[in-house]
């Protein structure tokens, strides 16, 4: 079983060194020949306008959708990652692109600019301990559909959150030592 | 308990830029443009390099003013230039709000012997280096994220090349060398046995190091790519060309597909007159921006 990483822009390397430390077998995917071989996908983060606009251009996005809808691809969008799955995003710039995956919608920059950026201790659903989010220019979940189960809050709003075979959250697991968000995933991948 | 400011949280900013373009603007129109086009970043400024360049004078932090304008125009992050050693220039761009600041070799420099605190501030900074003594060092005062120094305003990328090589050889020298060897070029770098270790451990610098200085075309951009670089600025390169929003968006398309010949081809083509260059030969010692800040 392969996990993708979308290598179009942003932490992509951090993420596959997760992947690896996890013991799964991570691939960078460009273009549709190497998604197409991927059982997941994590959408990294970076900037969810520039990720956005360059995989339309390649047929990228079609294909997400498309095998996103038939149920065989597991997608866990991290931060912009997540902005690029949410069905509705509140504040976005005219035409921002989207996958449009995950019935929830999202408010981009929630926590105002970088200087205002954090890392905290967070309580995740299923974990026994808290682990170390970080949170970068971080989005934030305002509203979710049904079906929408909730994996972490802060007193802001949901931070993380899953719909089936989507995972989504606001931090960055790929930046600390801790490999349980990735580990869920890639039971989310096995077990889909 | 939030903890803001961590150097965790500054490094990983520029690790969320990675494989992206920077690019430079002086209005809100050039930086709606840059958006559009793809750009991960705007570095707002009053003149570009090659403007600084030609005006001659001091060159200084930017209007404010104009720069909250153009934060409060696009989405993306805005970054801006303070002058290297000017402490209160960055403490009036923290306050802006600004999501990065440059302590830059480009404007004119404020203190010829130190630079910044930057471990002082919540908000990140980026700084140039030309080898990876320089690099070290600026780490060592707190920068979260560095860029080659390159010759700017130039639209020559012949510096940036020599700077991204000289790194990349001196990470792989490290990566080669036993404890014993590391203290003699920890001496000779002017940097810690500890960085250099850490560089080792790592197998390359310990933040994200972006191409800068001279970078005027796609091939420019592929080219840094390849060499190593993590990411592109793009200062005069993209508002001193016939073509703007084409050559802006060819520049992202190269960084992303830095390695495949084919859309490198298509995105290079038709792109009207590149800004003009300057030779490296034409320009007297004291013009040499790279010199400053060492």
């Amino acid at each position: 079983m392969k996990i993708g990483v979308l290598s179009v822009q942003g932490a992509v390397s951090e993420h596959i060194g997760h992947l690896e430390n996890c013991d799964a077998e991570a691939i960078a995917v460009k273009n549709r020949e190497s998604l197409n071989n991927v059982s997941g996908l994590i959408i990294p983060g970076g900037e969810s306008t520039t990720i956005g606009k360059l995989i339309e251009l390649f047929g990228l996005a079609e294909m997400i959708r498309e095998r996103s809808r038939q149920g065989n691809l597991a997608v866990f969008g991290t931060c912009a990652g997540m902005i690029l799955i949410a069905g509705s995003v509140t504040d976005g710039i005219r035409g921002q692109p989207k996958l449009g995956l995950m019935d929830i919608q999202v408010r981009r920059n929630a926590f105002g600019r970088q200087k205002e950026s954090f890392e905290t201790d967070l309580d995740f659903r299923t974990f026994n301990s808290p682990l170390t989010a970080v949170f970068i220019r971080a989005p934030i979940i305002e509203d979710t559909g049904a079906g929408v189960e909730v994996l972490a809050e802060l007193p802001e709003g949901i931070v993380a959150a899953r719909q089936g075979n989507l995972l989504a959250t606001s931090f960055h697991p790929e930046l600390t030592d801790d490999l349980r968000v990735h580990r869920y995933f890639i039971n989310m991948c096995k077990n889909q | 308990m939030k903890e803001q400011g961590t150097f965790r949280v500054k490094k990983g900013m520029a690790q969320m830029q990675k494989g992206g373009v920077i690019m430079d603007v002086t209005t809100v129109e050039q930086a709606r443009l840059a958006e559009k086009a793809g750009a991960v970043a705007v570095m707002a400024l009053e003149r570009v390099p090659s403007d600084i360049r030609a005006a001659g004078g001091v060159a200084r932090m930017a209007d404010p003013e104009m720069i909250k304008k153009i934060m409060d125009t696009v989405t993306i992050p805005v970054m801006a230039k303070v002058r290297i050693g000017h402490f209160a220039e960055a403490q009036i761009l923290e306050e802006l709000g600004v999501d990065y600041i440059d302590e830059s070799e480009v404007l004119t420099p404020a203190d010829e012997q130190y630079h910044i605190n930057k471990h002082q501030f919540k908000v990140p900074f980026v700084c140039g280096a030309r080898d990876i003594g320089e690099a070290l060092r600026r780490i060592s005062e707190g920068a979260a994220m560095i860029r080659t120094k390159g010759e700017p305003g130039t639209g020559n990328v012949v510096e940036a090349v020599r700077h991204m090589r000289r790194v990349m050889d001196q990470v792989r020298q490290v990566i080669g060398k036993a404890d014993d060897e590391l203290v003699v070029m920890a001496k000779e770098l002017g940097v810690s046995l500890a960085q250099l270790q850490e560089v080792r451990e790592a197998g390359r610098l310990p933040v994200v190091n972006f191409a800068a200085g001279g970078i005027a075309s796609p091939a420019d951009a592929s080219l840094m790519m390849q060499l190593g670089s993590d990411g592109i600025f793009v200062g005069s390169g993209i508002f001193k060309s016939s073509n703007p929003q084409k050559v802006a968006e060819a520049i992202v398309q190269a960084t992303l597909h830095y390695d495949d010949p084919k859309v490198l081809a298509e995105v290079s083509r038709n792109l009207g007159d590149a800004m003009p260059g300057l030779e490296m030969s034409s320009l007297a010692e004291a013009e040499r921006m790279q010199e400053r800040g060492i």
